[in-house]
C-alpha cells in the first residue's frame, strides 16, 4: 500500500508539471510536441526490455515482451527522429 | 552491474530530462535542444535498466533491432505532408507496447506465484493491469483506424493502391487469425469441468471477427454502430472488473484487450477528417496514460512520470482543439456533424459568386501593403507549401507584408499547417495565431484563402442554428478583399454552404491549390 501511495503521488505531481510546462508551448510547435511526447511515452520500452530479458520468465511472457520491445522501439526511434526532422526545419533562419 | 538505488536515481534524472524536453518546446529556438534532452533521458533510462540486472541480451536485441530499423526507415522516409499518419501510427505502437508489457507482466507474476498465492497480487497491480490493457488496446486499435483514415485506405469507396490493400487486408487477417487461434487453442478446447474458458474463447473470436470485419467495410458508419459502441464500452468495463477479481486468469486479460479493441475501432471509425486533430491529440494522451498505467503494473517511476507528462500534454491539446471547434469532446466522439434541415440552399447562397483569374489577382495585388494567407487542409493535399512560400517572397520583394493566419484545427493534426510552412522555410514569426490576426483583419488588403472552408465560414458568427455556430473562425470576410482558391464550390466537412464565397469583396479562383499559386506567381512577375 505504501508503495502505491508513493507511486500515486509521483503520478499526480507529474500530471501537474505536465500541465504547467505544456500550456507554454505555442501552437506552431504542437505537432513536434505531439511526436516528442509520443516518443517519451515509448518509455514502456524499459518495461518491455526487463520482461523480455529476464531468463527465468516463462517463455510466453518473454515472447510477448519481445513484440512489446519491437513496438516500443519503433515508437521511441521513430518519434524522436521525426521530431528532430521537424524541429530542424523550424530552426533554419535566413 | 548497477545497484537498484543508482538505477532509480538515473530514472529521476531521465524524468527531469523529459520535463526539460517539453519545457524547451516552448520556443522554436530551444525546441531542438529539448529533443536532444529527451533522447538523452531515454538513453539513460534504457542503459540504467539493462545494466541493473543480468538480462539475456540476445532476446532484447531482436526486438530493439527490428523496431529500431522500422522506426528509422519510417521516420526518414516519411513526407512532411504525411506527418498526421505518422504521428497517428506511432501513438498506436506506444499503446500496443503498453498492452503487451502488461500482458507479459501478468504471465510472469502469475507463474512466479504459482496458483494458490494469487491473493498476494496487490490491488494496485490488478487495477493498473486493467487500465493498461484497456487504455492501451483502445489506443492501439484507435490509432490504427486513425492512421488508415488519414492514409485513406479505411472506410473509403475508391480503389486502393497495392500497399494500401496489403495493410488493410493484412491487418484484418492477422486480427481474425490471431483471435481465432487463441480462442480455439485456449478456450474452445475443453480444459476441464467448471471452467468458462469456452465462453472466453468465443468472446475473443467474436471480438476478432468484429474488428477484422468492420475494418474491411467501405463505409465509416453502419446501423447499430452506436449501440455496439455502448455494448463494447460496458463489456470492457465489466471484463475489467472481472480481471481485477481474478488477475490469475490470463485468458480474461486478453478478452479485455479484445473488447477494448472493438471499442477503440468504433470510437475512431466514425470520426470525420476535420475532427482528426482532436482524435490524434486524444490518442496521444491515451498512449501516455497507458504507459503510466504500465508503470503502476511493474512499479517503475520512470514510466509513471513520463507517461503522465504525455497524458497531460495530450489532454491539453485535445482541449485546445475542442475549443477551436466550439464542440465538446463527447460531441466529437459520439456526435455527427452535418447539415441541418435549416441549412440554406447552396444555389441560393452562391448566386452572386464572382470568379476570377490569376491575371486579375496579380493586378489587384499590385502595390498592396498587407496580405494574409489562410491555409487549410487543401494546401496539404495539393502540396502547395513551397509554391506559397515563393509567392509570398515575390510579394515581399514588392514591399508587401505577407503573413499567415493559422486556425488551430486547420489540417489533420494540431500544428499541421505550421509544419508544412516550416518545411517550405517560412519564418515562424510570420505564422500568426487566429486571435492575433483577427484583431488586425481590417487592416489587411488581401486575404488569400487556400484550401480552407469551414474555418473561414462567417456563418459561425452569424447563424446560431448552423452546425458550426459559435466556432471561432478566421474573419477573412473583414479584410478589404478576399481571394478564395478552391477547386469547386463543394462544401467543407460541415456540409454547409459558405456565404463568404459570394460576398461583394470575395473573388473565387477555381483551381488546384498548387497550380493556382504557380499561375499567380507567373502573373505577378509579368505584371512587374
Amino acid at each position: 500500500m505504501e508503495l502505491f501511495v508513493g507511486a500515486l503521488t509521483v503520478f499526480v505531481l507529474a500530471v501537474f508539471v505536465g500541465f504547467e510546462v505544456i500550456t507554454k508551448v505555442p501552437p506552431t510547435l504542437h505537432t513536434p510536441l505531439m511526436s516528442a511526447s509520443n516518443a517519451i511515452s515509448g518509455i514502456t520500452l524499459i518495461g518491455a526490455l526487463l520482461l523480455a530479458g529476464q531468463i527465468d520468465n516463462p517463455q510466453l511472457s518473454r515472447t510477448i515482451a519481445i513484440v512489446g520491445v519491437t513496438f516500443a522501439t519503433i515508437n521511441v526511434v521513430g518519434g524522436f527522429l521525426v521530431t528532430h526532422r521537424m524541429l530542424a526545419m523550424f530552426r533554419k533562419k535566413k | 552491474m548497477i545497484p537498484p538505488q543508482v538505477r532509480d536515481l538515473i530514472y529521476i534524472l531521465a524524468a527531469i530530462l523529459f520535463i526539460f524536453d517539453l519545457r524547451w518546446m516552448s520556443h522554436p529556438r530551444t525546441a531542438l535542444r529539448g529533443n536532444y534532452a529527451g533522447v538523452l533521458g531515454m538513453v539513460l533510462a534504457i542503459a540504467a535498466t539493462v545494466f541493473s540486472q543480468s538480462l539475456d541480451w540476445g532476446t532484447m536485441a531482436i526486438g530493439v533491432g527490428i523496431g529500431g530499423m522500422i522506426g528509422l526507415v519510417a521516420a526518414l522516409k516519411i513526407k512532411m505532408t504525411s506527418m498526421p499518419e505518422m504521428v497517428g501510427i506511432l501513438n498506436g505502437f506506444g499503446g500496443g507496447a503498453s498492452v503487451l508489457v502488461a500482458g507479459a507482466a501478468v504471465i510472469a507474476a502469475v507463474s512466479a506465484l504459482s496458483g494458490s498465492a494469487v491473493e498476494t497480487v496487490s490491488l494496485q497491480t490488478r487495477v493498473a493491469t486493467v487500465a493498461s490493457a484497456l487504455i492501451g488496446s483502445v489506443t492501439f486499435f484507435g490509432s490504427y483506424v486513425a492512421f488508415g483514415k488519414l492514409a485513406e485506405f479505411l472506410a473509403v469507396k475508391w480503389k486502393l493502391y497495392t500497399w494500401q490493400k496489403a495493410i488493410k487486408y493484412g491487418f484484418s487477417l492477422i486480427v481474425i487469425a490471431g483471435a481465432g487461434w487463441y480462442g480455439f487453442a485456449g478456450g474452445i478446447q475443453p480444459h476441464g469441468a467448471g471452467s468458462n474458458e469456452g465462453v472466453m474463447g468465443i468472446a475473443i473470436i467474436v471480438c476478432g471477427l468484429l474488428i477484422g470485419g468492420i475494418l474491411l467495410r467501405k463505409k465509416a458508419r453502419f446501423p447499430g454502430m452506436d449501440a455496439l459502441k455502448g455494448v463494447s464500452f460496458l463489456a470492457s468495463i465489466g471484463v475489467g472488473v472481472m480481471v481485477v477479481q481474478q488477475p490469475e486468469n490470463l485468458m480474461l486479460f486478453w478478452v479485455l484487450a479484445a473488447t477494448a479493441g472493438v471499442l477503440g475501432v468504433l470510437l475512431t471509425l466514425s470520426i470525420g477528417g476535420a475532427d482528426m486533430p482532436v482524435v490524434i491529440a486524444l490518442l496521444n494522451s491515451y498512449s501516455g496514460l497507458a504507459a503510466a498505467a504500465t508503470g503502476f503494473v511493474i512499479n517503475n517511476t520512470a514510466l509513471i512520470i513520463a507517461g503522465s507528462l504525455v497524458g497531460a500534454s495530450g489532454v491539453i491539446l485535445t482541449n485546445i482543439m475542442c475549443k477551436a471547434m466550439n464542440r465538446s469532446l463527447t460531441n466529437v466522439l459520439f456526435g455527427v456533424m452535418g447539415p441541418t434541415s435549416e441549412t440554406p440552399d447552396a444555389d441560393e447562397v452562391y448566386k452572386s459568386v464572382k470568379s476570377t483569374s490569376a491575371d486579375e489577382i496579380a493586378m489587384m495585388l499590385d502595390g498592396v501593403q498587407r496580405v494574409v494567407i489562410v491555409p487549410g487542409y487543401g494546401m496539404a493535399v495539393a502540396q502547395a507549401q513551397h509554391a506559397v512560400k515563393n509567392f509570398a517572397a515575390l510579394l515581399e520583394e514588392q514591399g508587401a507584408l505577407v503573413e499567415y493566419g493559422i486556425h488551430p484545427v486547420a489540417g489533420r493534426m494540431p500544428g499541421h499547417m505550421n509544419v508544412l510552412l516550416a518545411e517550405a522555410d517560412v519564418d515562424y514569426d510570420k505564422l500568426r495565431e487566429m486571435d492575433e490576426i483577427n484583431a488586425e483583419m481590417e487592416q489587411i488588403d488581401v486575404a488569400i484563402v487556400l484550401g480552407a472552408n469551414d474555418v473561414v465560414n462567417p456563418v459561425a458568427r452569424t447563424d446560431p442554428k448552423s452546425p458550426i455556430a459559435g466556432m471561432p473562425i478566421i474573419d477573412v470576410d473583414k479584410a478589404r478583399t478576399v481571394v478564395v482558391i478552391k477547386r469547386s464550390l463543394s462544401p467543407g466537412f460541415a456540409g454547409i454552404p459558405n456565404p463568404l464565397f459570394s460576398l461583394d469583396n470575395t473573388l473565387m479562383f477555381f483551381s488546384d491549390g498548387k497550380d493556382a499559386v504557380q499561375e499567380m506567381i507567373t502573373a505577378v512577375k509579368e505584371n512587374l
